[in-house]
Parts: structure tokens; sequence; C-alpha cells
């Protein structure tokens, strides 16, 4: 399948951003906008709800914590009791430093696991991008372009008002 | 009008651009390498057959190889593995707790240190599993069922809680690394001519574009890695310490360990990250971004971690002294006074003493003064782990047991073969890795350099203060330019 965009190439994130909300404003719809880093106030303008990721990251903690105190308490407790010293067989005070790790070593992964699945990000030999500037210096913004091709010359108009130092046509191939 | 803070130094000098930035951080990525870089990995790679040469040693004839005896049974193996984890701890300080602080000037330095981390824990892992005699079976030491041929570990160990919390440590610094480097990887993958860098680069990249909601998920992993790695961090070596502190041996068993090894830590870490910096911004040319601000800067994290080690020093002795056990007073004025003397003594003057010359101005902005710095607290800071280890064990308990110490050569070859392996991979890193994190760069380039932020909010009734008036003047443009048409 194929889809075509306008791109709106801009120089300045700060033109970015008011070029987003007047953009919006006069009710185009935009696809997406790909820039070289993370740009501060571009969620709000693009209406990007806050991702839910942390949420997910104290699952993760606490599926770590449950796992490690299990872990700790069936082993030495009940499946194998070893006398270490006199010391009680569930002896919690020494399964913090165990439990903590595990916390952390669940939450971390879990989370770049889900941050990589949710996000589609997976090794791939050969990746399309819109705009091979926009992971150096320039900032994009993707306007998909339905049938009717009519509204090119307008839209090129707005994103050259808003301050795109140049705008083009892009057909991606959707695999 | 552009016009630079009079209260914010920029954190990135020589007026750059965006583009500069991609450029001058991927010049050493996409050229050959130079004849330097291929000295140095020569350099690297005999000492890393050094290395293997001891490990072959040390495999097939056991650890009689060392210079190890019934009293002194863990000596220079514990001593660099500590040394080498604390090394690794400034770049996750850099990284994690430097990013909670919001302290921007960590962006052009913690790719480096972060890898710095990945690689000193990797130095440090040698030790104990080389020390295991039967490094083939180290297996043994995670929680494997009773048919595997030992019982279930034992998590009353702190030497358990160590494989735990160095094993976390390690993945976690590793995902934390290699998220902070697919944005920069794709900078890459997007320029690369070559087609065997285009795929290699694409794969790395993992199909990042860049797009709006992608950074938004990225900030927020970037911020919960940086939550969980902060107390992470700080477990590690207090772990570490209890190695030492949980045991009944007289200068081992204080409870100031946790707090005094973190300071040590990340004194000895910062050392070694000015030691790196200082030769990768002259080779690679990165002045503009590791500037002299950075240096003293991290200079100054150095000295205050080394003050809080030295009150460690002081503290240990008020309280052999005021405790009135004899055998942890003994313990103390043998490690000052014993045979042992002349490594009490470096341990004090290299981390005592030396970093305190950090107070003058001139020091903390003087590149070959912080070199030399840097060396000497390395210096001290193997020197404070051997003087706890060795002078706490080799006169314990019994006077007929006392015994001395002497490294054996395969001992030393181990030692300095596990630079060679650091120096190894961290010159690949140097090579085919971004060694700044440009994404990160790019965004405080403004820092510092106020023209304003044109963009307010959604209020419509809050005006912009001031407009972009110059369009197409890159924002990041010195005071002086001037746009040509």
């Amino acid at each position: 399948m194929t889809k075509r965009f306008a791109l709106g190439v801009f120089d300045d994130e700060d033109v970015l951003l008011h070029a987003i909300e007047n953009v919006r404003a006069a009710g185009v719809k935009i696809y997406d906008v790909f820039t070289p880093f993370p740009i501060h106030g571009i969620d709000d303008a693009l209406g990007i709800e806050r991702s839910r990721l942390p949420i997910a990251a104290f699952f993760y903690g606490l599926c770590g914590l449950s796992f490690a105190l299990w872990m700790q308490i069936y082993m030495l407790g009940f499946d194998w009791p070893m006398i270490i010293g006199g010391k009680p067989h569930i002896s919690l005070p020494a399964f913090i430093p165990v439990s903590f790790e595990l916390t952390v070593l669940f939450t971390c992964h879990g989370m770049a696991i889900t941050f990589f699945i949710i996000t589609s990000m997976y090794p791939k030999p050969k990746v399309q991008v819109m705009d091979v500037r926009s992971t150096d210096d320039k900032f994009v913004m993707a306007i998909e372009l339905k049938d009717d091709t009519s509204n090119l010359g307008q839209l090129t108009q707005l994103l050259r008002d808003n301050g795109a130092s140049e705008v083009n046509e892009k057909e991606m191939t959707k695999n | 009008m552009q016009h630079v803070s009079p209260v914010r130094e920029p954190l990135v000098t020589g007026g750059k651009t965006y583009h500069d930035i991609t450029q001058d951080v991927c010049r050493q990525v996409e050229a050959k390498p130079n004849i330097r870089w291929m000295a140095a990995l020569a350099v690297a790679l005999f000492f890393l057959g050094v290395f293997l040469y001891s490990v072959y040693r040390t495999l097939w004839y056991g650890i009689g190889e060392w210079g190890l005896n019934k009293t002194v049974g863990w000596a220079w193996d514990i001593t660099n593995f500590v040394w080498w984890v604390g090394i690794g701890h400034a770049g996750t300080l850099i990284s994690a707790v430097l990013l909670l602080f919001r302290q921007k000037w960590r962006s052009s330095i913690n790719r480096a240190a972060e890898a710095m981390t990945i690689f000193a824990v990797i130095c440090a892992a040698m030790f104990p599993v080389l020390h295991m005699g039967r490094p083939w079976q180290a297996y043994w030491v995670f929680p494997l069922q009773n048919t595997f041929g030992s019982l279930w570990a034992n998590f009353n160990s702190p030497l358990l809680w160590d494989v735990f919390a160095i094993s976390t440590y390690f993945s976690v610094s590793l995902v934390f690394w290699y998220i902070g480097l697919i944005p920069d990887f794709a900078t890459i993958r997007d320029r690369a001519k070559g087609p065997i860098a285009k795929v290699a680069y694409s794969m790395l990249s993992m199909n990042w574009k860049g797009s709006a909601k992608a950074w938004s998920r990225y900030e927020t992993v970037s911020l919960i890695l940086a939550g969980v790695s902060t107390p992470l961090v700080l477990s590690v070596h207090t772990i570490v310490s209890m190695d030492f502190a949980t045991s009944v041996v007289p200068g081992w068993h204080t409870t100031i360990f946790p707090p005094y090894f973190v300071a040590g830590a990340i004194f000895s870490g910062f050392a070694m990250v000015l030691t790196l910096m200082l030769i990768t911004r002259v080779v690679f040319k990165l002045e503009d971004y590791i500037t002299l601000e950075h240096i003293a800067l991290m200079n100054k994290i150095m000295m205050i971690t080394g003050s809080i080690v030295g009150v460690a020093y002081i503290t240990e002795f008020f309280i052999a002294w005021y405790s009135q056990v004899e055998f942890e007073q003994y313990a103390f004025i043998n490690r000052a006074t014993g045979p042992y003397w002349w490594a009490y003594a470096s341990m004090m003057t290299c981390n005592v003493i030396t970093p305190q010359l950090v107070w003058f101005r001139k020091v903390r902005y003087s590149i070959p003064m912080t070199f030399v710095l840097s060396i000497i607290v390395n210096i001290g800071m193997w020197f404070e782990r051997f003087v706890i280890i060795v002078t706490s064990l080799h006169r314990d308990y019994l006077p007929s047991s006392w015994a001395m110490f002497s490294p054996s050569i395969i001992d030393i070859g181990i030692y300095v073969g596990t630079m060679g392996l650091f120096f190894t991979l961290f010159l690949l890193f140097a090579k085919f890795f971004p060694v700044i994190n440009m994404a990160e760069v790019k965004t405080i380039l403004k820092y510092g350099v106020d023209n304003g932020p044109t963009y307010t909010g959604h209020d419509p009734h809050h005006a912009p203060t001031h407009h972009h008036t110059t369009p197409g003047v890159p924002a990041s443009a010195p005071i002086t330019y001037t746009k040509h048409d």
C-alpha cells in the first residue's frame, strides 16, 4: 500500500511548534512530526497523551519484588531449609538486597521490552524514513495526502506561511 | 536578536549549529581509522594478550599461580574487582543521578561515561569468576535446583547479593546505554554511504525514525531508567562493601562502609572519566563539547567525594580508638605504621591531600593538572582497596598465622591485562559508536545562548514575548552572525 505525504521541513524547533499550532488550528490533520531530538512542549502542541509506561514500570517492579521474595522464601524456607549461622530460615532482612536488585532488573527490562514493542522497534536491515535530514538538523512535519490532490497547493502555502523552509512530497510504501 | 546570557555559561561553545554537532560527532565514525587510533589499539591488544596468557596460566595451573597464601586469601583479585566496579559508578552517576538533578552539562559526557561503566564492570567481573578456580562452573552462583550438584544458593550471603547486584547493574547499564544510543545510530544510518555500514547501523537503530510519539516515550523511559538506576548504583557499592562489613575481620567490620565505599567509587569513577575525556576531546577534536567548564565541574565532584572519603578514613581511626577494642585499634595502627605503611601513605596522599588542590581555580581549569590529578586519584583508590583488604587480613587474629602478601607475575599480568581489555573495548566503542550523545547535546545547544523560547504554549492571551526575527538564522548562531542572502 502506498501513501503520499506532504513534508514541511523546518529549520528551528520553536518555529515548528508555532507551525504545529497553526496547522492544527487550520483544521489540517498532522500525520506525524519527525525531529532529531526530543522537543519540549511538542506533546502538548500535537495533543499526544502522556505515556502510560510509568504504570507498566510499576507493575514490572512489583512482579520482580514478588518473584524475588517468593523465590527466597520458597527455596530457603520450604524446599530445602538450611541452618546458616543459627539464623531463622526465613530471615527477611537478609532477603532485602536480592529483592531490591530483582525489582530493578524486572522494571528495567520489562519497560525496555514494552517500549520496543509499542513503538514497533526491532532490528531491521533497511529503514524507510520520510526525510534523512530529520535525524540530523531538520524538523519534518508529515501530512498525509488523501486521494484528492487539489489541496496540495493550499497546504504548501500554509506550511510556508508558518515558516517551513521547504515543502516536499513523498510516497511511502507500507510493508 | 541573540545575546549570550550573563549568568549561564553556554554548554556548547564555538557557535555550533545542529548540523555541526552531527558532523563533529560522526566524523570519526565515518572516517577511516587514523594512525593514532591504530597505534593505541595495538598497545591495548598487546595488554589483552597479557591478560589472556595470565588467564590461561590461572586456569591451567590453578589459583596457586597467584601470590595468595593461607592468611591472605583475598588480595589483588578483590582489590581489582572493587577498583573496577568503583570506576564504573561514575558513568551511572552521570547518566542517572545528574539526569534526575537536571544537570544539563552531563549531556556531552554521559555516552562515553556509560560506556566506561559497562567496560569497567566487564573487567571487574573477571576477578571473582577467575578466583572461583573452576570458572566453567560459574553458573553455580545462580539459584539452581539441587539436582545441579549444589544446594540452592545461600541468600544470606553478601557474596550472593553481589552476584545479583553486579549482574543487575551490568544489564541495566547496558540497556540504558543502548536505548540512549538508538537515535544516534539512526543519525549515522541516515548518513551512511557504504552498504555494510547502512545495514549494520539500520539493525542497531531498531527502526528508529524520531517521531514525536517515539520521543515522548523515549523520554519517559529514560527518566524511569534514571529513577531506578539511581538507587541501583548506590546499592551496588553498598553490597560490595557488605562483602567486608558483614564479616568479623577487624578493620572490615564497620558500619560506615556503605557510604564510604559509594563515595570512594564515585571519586575514582570521576577520576577515570576525566582521564578518558581529556584524551577523547583532544583525539577526536571535541573541545567545543567537552569544555573547560565540564572539566571544572567534574573536578569539583571529585574533590567533594574525595573529601568524603578523607572524612571516612579519619572516622575509622576515631571509632577504632573510641570503641576501645584492642584488635580494632591494632588493625588501624598496623595499617598506618606496620609493614604496609607505604600503601597507607600512598592512599592518604593520593586520596586526601592531592584532590584538595582543586580548591584552586587555576588547578580546576588546567588540563595538564587535571590529567595528572586524575591519574593520582586512580592510583590512590587502588591503594585504598589494597590497604583495606590486605592489611586487615595479613595480621588478623593469631600472630602465629600472620603473613605478608606479595603479588606473583600472574597477578600483575591479570591486572594490567584487564586494562588492555578495557582500552580495547573503549577504543572500539570510540571508533564505531558516537562518543557524544548527539540528540541530547542538540537539546542543550540553546542553553545559555538566550534567544528566548518563542513558543509559549496554548494560552492565546499569553502573547509570545519576542518573535524569531530572522528566519533562516540558526538558533545557535554566534552573536556576530549575519544572514547571507
